[in-house]
């Protein structure tokens, strides 16, 4: 299952970062951010649910880059 | 500007004064730290917030925590100045670059805003009323004033106007439109007032798919761009261990070796090194020029659905054509009568009421061209004989219309007829009346966008078609193509472009270009499908890489010279960019750099950096 996510983020190799924290986060199949139209689309693994998955994702982003944000 | 921008210029607006104001007074000691410490937290107090909480994620290599070492190390070397100076050219570069990419992405977006926000509905009382296109189901008639944006697609059932498609197709000239015309969404209504029968719904009109596309395509990444954000993972790191080499290790060896060790000498180098380390001019410069590109391209009639596509085209050498549709018209008109034996009108009409029945678009021609009601009355019997033509009854008469095939099976003696296009043979109870030719026009640009893409470095063009090599034969050689391979099925296409791929590499790429509707499987298996005159066909959006939105051969050398304008950015940037940090980089070992030049690698390239990706944005003139 493949969903998109409008994110906040100031610089270009932070959303970088986001986007590898996500694809190491547990129930994320594969991610790509997209640092110009400020959008990531998160491919969950099987029987993953994004309600539970996305806090994830949120607070493993804010680890790499405190200054960002994810509206989900 | 947003909020956080504008707070931003304020706190850049206010250090910069203070500076000033410092450079004028005497300071000495302790005091001349003491004042410079006041701009230096007024511009720098969010990059120290962040560079602890870095620490505490254990995440050392943030460009925060970077730029804070190398300034509390100036500072602690006694250079406040310097200390001050690169947090403040760090955050004037932090704040182009913000600035610089919003409004390049705003300008972009809007360029491609084609979104219409409302459609005018009759409701209940007979009034109009306007609703969210989204609610507008099919069927519905809508009504399009002047100046407005056709938000869904449909079927004009009242009025006439002219449309200004250069949204969707960058063609300046409007088009002309009537009743019973089918109009696409995002077309612009310039004067008359159109009543509109909705076939589509919002969410499947053509303004929603291609919004969609393109939003959707800097998702898809190129190799460049994979490339960069690579580099830049292992760069940083890279970069800062050198740094603490550099620190460490000289000055050990010089101990070692009996001299002054001067500390701060290689501590102060080992930090313009951090400030070097950061590597966002490369990091944003690929992804914005992709984006200006493909904004670009969008602007100019042609959508790219990924970065990734972008990139492939740039490496084209092999550009495979389809002839109908693509290089003709794929309208067929009835073009001439030879070898008549009888008046040409009889032959035709006799034609028309035997094809009376077939939909076959040459069938369709024939219907057309005589023009006339048909007696249906008269027609008995009639069979078609698959691959060869019609045999019918009419007026009690044996009427057979057809090609060479159908003429031997029933042993009727025919002329050889050398005219380009498709004959059909026309006899009546045995005896061989004349021969009907039809033909398709070649669009007016087929000839010289192939010679443009000769020009353009384009090593072997092919047309492939499933029509009569006589006729494939004469069209290739008038329009110049280097090859052509004709009665082809629509899979021994695909076999021959499979084995034409065998020929290509990774940097010399094939593109195919189709009209989308039975070309689709070729489409995906080339390296770079592209489908043409995208203007409402669904199967042509669905399967292309790129997708021309109108259907003028030319467009193909414009997304070629798009391609490659915006690659050639590209690589400048990865060269330009990575060639400056390493220079600075060696130049800061050897002492002949000072924190100046560093900020420059840094903030400087970035600037240009940037500055250089916009241009791809501009595709007018190629």
């Amino acid at each position: 299952m493949k969903k998109t996510y409008k994110i906040d983020v100031d610089c270009a190799n932070c959303a970088n970062k986001m986007e590898m924290a996500t694809k190491n986060t547990e129930g994320v199949k594969d991610a790509v951010v997209n640092f110009m139209t400020l959008k990531m689309t998160v491919e969950f693994e099987e029987g993953a649910n994004p309600k539970e998955v996305m806090p994830r994702v949120k607070e493993n982003c804010k680890i790499v880059e405190d200054d960002c944000e994810i509206f989900f | 500007m947003n909020k956080k921008q504008k707070k931003m210029l304020k706190r850049i607006g206010i250090s910069i004064l203070c500076i000033l104001i410092l450079e004028l007074l005497p300071l000495k000691g302790w005091m001349e730290f003491a004042l410079y410490m006041i701009p230096y937290f007024i511009i720098g107090y969010d990059i120290l917030k962040k560079a602890i909480k870095g620490i505490l994620h254990k995440q050392v290599f943030d460009e925060c925590f970077l730029m804070a070492v190398a300034t509390v190390g100036a500072i602690a070397l006694g250079d406040y100045k310097e200390g001050v100076a690169v947090m403040l050219f760090y955050q004037i570069g932090e704040w182009f670059q913000s600035y610089a990419v919003g409004k390049s992405r705003k300008n972009i977006t809007e360029l491609m805003d084609i979104r219409p926000d409302y459609a005018n509905i009759y409701n209940e009382q007979g009034k109009l009323e306007q609703v969210d296109p989204d609610e507008v189901e099919i069927g519905t008639i809508i009504v399009v004033e002047p100046g407005e944006k056709i938000p869904i697609d449909g079927i004009v059932k009242e009025g006439n106007s002219t449309l200004n498609t250069s949204a969707l197709t960058g063609e300046s000239v409007p088009r002309s439109i009537h009743e019973g015309d089918e109009v696409i969404s995002g077309c612009i209504n310039i004067n008359g007032l159109l009543k509109i029968e909705t076939t589509k719904e919002f969410g499947e009109s053509t303004v929603s798919k291609i919004l969609d596309m393109v939003e959707n395509a800097s998702s898809k990444k190129s190799k460049s761009e994979n490339f960069i954000s690579k580099f830049a993972r292992y760069y940083t790191p890279a970069v800062c261990y050198g740094a603490l080499a550099l620190a460490v290790i000289p000055p050990v060896v010089r101990i070692v070796l009996g001299m002054p060790p001067v500390w701060s000498d290689w501590i102060f180098r080992a930090l313009t090194f951090l400030v070097i380390s950061c590597p966002c001019a490369l990091v944003i410069s690929i992804p914005l020029t992709f984006f200006a590109g493909i904004g670009g391209a969008s602007n100019a009639g042609v959508l790219v659905k990924g970065s990734n596509y972008l990139e492939a085209l740039s490496q084209v050498t092999t550009v495979v054509f389809d002839k109908t549709g693509t290089m003709t018209e794929g309208v067929f008109d009835v073009s001439k009568i030879c070898n008549a034996t009888i008046a040409e009108e009889e032959i035709l009409e006799l034609a028309a009421y035997a094809e009376n029945y077939s939909s076959h678009p040459i069938s369709k021609s024939l219907q057309k061209a005589y023009g006339k009601p048909v007696d249906t009355s008269i027609i008995a019997n009639v069979e078609e004989i698959s691959g060869q033509g019609i045999y019918a009854k009419i007026d009690n008469h044996k009427v057979l219309v057809g090609n060479d095939k159908l003429m031997k099976q029933h042993q009727i003696e025919y002329p050889i007829c050398n005219e380009m296009g498709t004959l059909v043979h026309v006899a009546r109870d045995q005896d061989y009346l004349g021969c009907i030719i039809i033909s398709d026009r070649l669009k007016k640009n087929a000839m010289v966008s192939i010679q443009e893409l000769k020009k353009n470095g384009i090593k072997k063009t092919i047309m492939l078609t499933g029509d009569h090599k006589r006729v494939a034969d004469a069209i290739g050689k008038t329009i110049g193509v280097d090859k052509v391979y004709a009665e082809l099925l629509p899979q021994d296409k695909v076999e021959k472009v499979e084995s034409l791929l065998k020929e290509c590499d990774e940097k010399h790429k094939l593109c195919f270009v189709g009209d989308g509707i039975n070309d689709a499987p070729v489409l995906t298996r080339a390296d770079v499908g592209i489908a043409m005159g995208a203007m409402g066909s669904d199967a042509a959006i669905e399967a292309a890489d790129i997708v021309l939105m109108d259907d003028d051969p030319l467009k193909i050398v414009k997304a070629i010279k798009i391609a490659r304008k915006t690659l050639g950015i590209v690589y400048q940037n990865i060269y330009f960019a990575i060639g400056i940090k390493l220079l600075c980089l060696f130049l800061g070992a050897i002492g002949m750099a000072n924190m100046w030049l560093a900020i420059f690698a840094d903030v400087g390239v970035m600037v240009i950096a940037v500055l250089n990706a916009i241009r791809a944005l501009n595709v007018k003139n190629l």
